[in-house]
């Protein structure tokens, strides 16, 4: 290719000074750059929170244990909760949507390229925020105090009589930060990818990601928003001496739950969508098959967007609501069924008769497709009001979204890692690595989550620190402490892999896997003009129509 | 532009949804309907001010400095007489009604939402004010116009929400 011939070799320009390196880092506007630089800080934030899991994990290997007192149990699982969605899983799922979407509908760089550095730099001081509570939670007297106050905050807790210091307001300031910097990322999508798609690619033939993507942006601003408006109130309830949630003067600790599970329920397809984007990309190129029924796939992701804005109260069937409340939260929660198993139908046909290679994006997708189908029908088992009343907190619950967010929209990311490793990196991974981080994660994470399932149905609640002994819930806990330190050397496999890889992987060249989408027609990584002149396409598949110009897929679309 | 506007009302939703939930829940007075008095004239100000700003566009768009420059300062006096009303309101529930932010659900509530809505008013001012000063030293063109348009449109948002709020907090709310 022609781009091919003006990258310069490595070898022919000294390498800068470190320092400048850094600055250029630093004050980037590059929508590939700064989608590394959301990716490598949410992986920091990942091994944070898979230390603070394993911590509770330890404390829960057997009965009575004293590994960590209540009070630092209370900070863990607070703090847990809160990284992994904020600033873990959101951010990874931003670095992929900033560094594909542009190379995927054939654009040089996002809408608002300050907008975008504006935006990563506000979901990253939100997260060092959040951990700066560890030194400043207490102010400047006394040590440091980490919020305790579980990551969905229910009122009373939060308010000045119960949680003193500011180990709260970190919590709240952080999380408005990074919600700000969620709503400019979101509105950079959906701009980019309305108004900057190459010549020819009408909404119809964009690729499966952007579309994703684009109903994960609308997501965002329609469910962070929310998020936003009850931060505020909650702090004009700590500072200003309000009483929203404060019950003594009237105020509901119900409307808290309501104003963040409005929040709480639709971040979960902000997370899936994504998670879905990326399957639907990989599972087509390991099959050589076109996705199969994508107008459908389209249909069924903007239908899971509109149900998944209303079904947020079936996480509130303990509370006790209206029985009118509950069947229409039933019945919305059975709805989003529907347009989900859609998607998972699709995926197995496009499977379906395809010459299937099992490279290692491939196995984490076929695990995500097995393991995100066992999470929906525990989430069925939980949406319907009389099963939830039994098992309400209890965790089963835990297990069955850490099975969504761990066994579906983790298990896809690191699918997507190794997909689009060679992309951005220009090198190969190692594909005997990555066999190994995938089945040491994939028995660690089911020797923790399956078994998991059953503490729950015997009664464990979630969020206790110790339990006493001979409830029949030893043996189980400590099967799910085993399983995490398979997974917890998973991850260490996949850091090494793509550590070493980076240094000392093969070259891959800018079409691996032969794949169809633009990302693939630019060498890699690419330069930041991206593609040399801008392509125009006439199918969804364009690499196809370039390398099989006898048998075009625009006659056929 | 519409996507931030679609993310600001769905902040103001919340609030105002907080504000119809919380409406008679106050266990102590003041009630709205004790202090509230409806602010007819600063509403028809703001909501002149969508107009006056929208006429100052087109001039803009067509090319005629003049009249832009006259329409849009004609906006940014309305929008300061509606702040310094709603400054004016607020002095008067505070010192002469003792209505503060902590007396009850109602002040929490109502000092909440009028004050977001006044925060963006503010916003927006600056903002015309910003243009003006640029106007004033010749620097808006015609090729400007498309800028002009998205400030005017986070305006007309601005006046929209009013409506809502108005509707709920001096109306319904009373």
């Amino acid at each position: 290719m022609s781009a091919e011939s003006i990258a310069w070799p490595r070898s022919a320009v000294a390498p800068p000074p470190l320092v400048e390196t850094f600055h250029e880092w630093v004050i980037t506007v590059d929508h590939k750059r700064l989608g590394i630089l959301y990716i490598v800080y949410a992986l920091l934030f990942l091994v944070i929170g898979g230390v603070e899991a394993t911590i509770m994990r330890i404390q829960l290997i057997r009965p009575h244990n004293d590994f960590v007192s209540p009070q630092v149990f209370n900070r863990m699982f607070t703090m847990h909760g809160t990284t992994m969605i904020f600033f873990v899983a959101m951010p990874l799922m931003f670095g992929f949507a900033n560094y594909l979407i542009p190379l995927m509908i054939g654009a040089r760089d996002m809408a608002f390229p300050r907008l975008n550095a504006f935006s990563f730099w506000m979901t990253a001081f939100g997260g060092l925020l959040l951990y700066f509570s560890f030194v400043g939670g207490d102010g400047l007297y006394g040590a440091g105090n980490a919020p305790d106050v579980g990551w969905f905050a229910y009122a009373p807790l939060t308010s000045q009589t119960f949680s003193r210091g500011h180990s709260t307001d970190f919590w709240i300031v952080s999380l408005l930060i990074s919600g700000f910097g969620s709503i400019g990322t979101a509105i950079n999508i959906i701009a980019t990818i309305l108004c900057m798609r190459c010549p020819g690619m009408t909404l119809g033939k964009m690729p499966l990601l952007p579309w994703l993507n684009l109903t994960m942006a609308s997501l965002v601003i329609m469910a962070v928003s929310p998020l936003t408006a009850a931060q505020l109130m909650l702090l004009v309830d700590r500072y200003l001496g309000g009483h929203f949630f404060d019950t003594q003067a009237g105020g509901s600790a119900v409307i808290w739950m309501h104003f963040f599970w409005v929040f709480g329920h639709p971040v979960v397809y902000v997370l899936v969508i994504p998670a879905f984007a990326f399957a639907s990309e990989i599972i087509p190129v390991f099959s050589r098959k076109a996705i199969f029924g994508y107008p459908v796939m389209v249909a069924a992701t903007i239908c899971i967007g509109f149900i998944g804005m209303s079904v947020w109260a079936h996480h509130m069937f303990t509370v006790g609501m209206s029985s009118a409340a509950n069947t229409f939260f039933v019945l919305s929660t059975m709805a989003i069924a529907v347009p989900t198993g859609i998607k998972i139908f699709n995926w197995l046909a496009t499977m379906w008769g395809g010459q299937i290679d099992f490279k290692t994006p491939m196995m984490f997708c076929v695990a995500f497709l097995f393991q995100f189908l066992i999470a929906g029908l525990t989430g069925i088992m939980l949406g319907s009001a009389p099963f939830n009343w039994q098992l309400g907190n209890s965790y089963f619950v835990i297990a069955h979204f850490h099975y969504v967010i761990v066994g579906g929209i983790l298990f896809t990311l690191f699918g997507a890692f190794y997909y689009w490793y060679p992309k951005m990196s220009g090198r190969m991974y190692s594909e005997t690595l990555g066999k190994l981080h995938f089945w040491l994660f994939l028995i660690g994470f089911h020797l923790t989550f399956d078994f998991m399932h059953i503490p729950g149905i015997l009664g464990m609640p979630r969020r206790i620190y110790t339990y006493e002994p001979g409830r029949g819930w030893d043996t189980w806990n400590l099967i799910v402490t085993i399983g995490v330190f398979f997974q917890a050397a998973g991850v260490l496999v996949f850091v090494g892999n793509l550590l070493w890889s980076y240094f000392r992987g093969e070259v891959g060249g800018s079409d691996p896997w032969d794949a169809w989408t633009l990302e693939w027609s630019t060498i890699s990584p690419p330069p930041p003009y991206n593609f040399d002149a801008i392509p125009e396409v006439k199918s969804r598949r364009p690499l196809w129509d370039l390398k099989h110009p006898e048998d075009p897929d625009w006659q056929y679309e | 532009m519409y996507c931030l506007i679609v993310a600001e009302a769905a902040i103001f939703t919340i609030f105002v949804v907080a504000y119809i939930f919380y409406l008679g829940k106050s266990l102590t007075g003041p009630q709205p309907q004790d202090v509230l008095r409806v602010p007819i004239f600063l509403t028809v100000c703001l909501l002149s001010s969508s107009l006056t700003i929208h006429f100052a566009v087109r001039s803009l768009k067509s090319g005629k400095l003049r009249p832009f420059a006259l329409w849009w300062f004609l906006t940014l006096a309305l929008g300061a007489v509606f702040l310094a009303g709603t400054a004016r309101e607020w002095q008067h529930l505070i010192y002469d009604e003792g209505l503060t932010i902590q007396t009850n659900l109602f002040g929490t509530t109502y000092y909440s939402l009028v004050g977001l809505h006044a925060f963006h008013v503010t916003v927006g001012l600056l903002a015309l004010a910003a243009v003006s000063v640029f106007a004033i030293l010749g620097d808006v063109r015609q090729e400007h116009a498309e800028r002009a348009e998205v400030l005017s449109m986070y305006w007309h948002f601005v006046d929209a929400v009013w409506v809502v709020v108005f509707v709920v907090v001096y109306i319904v709310g009373r």
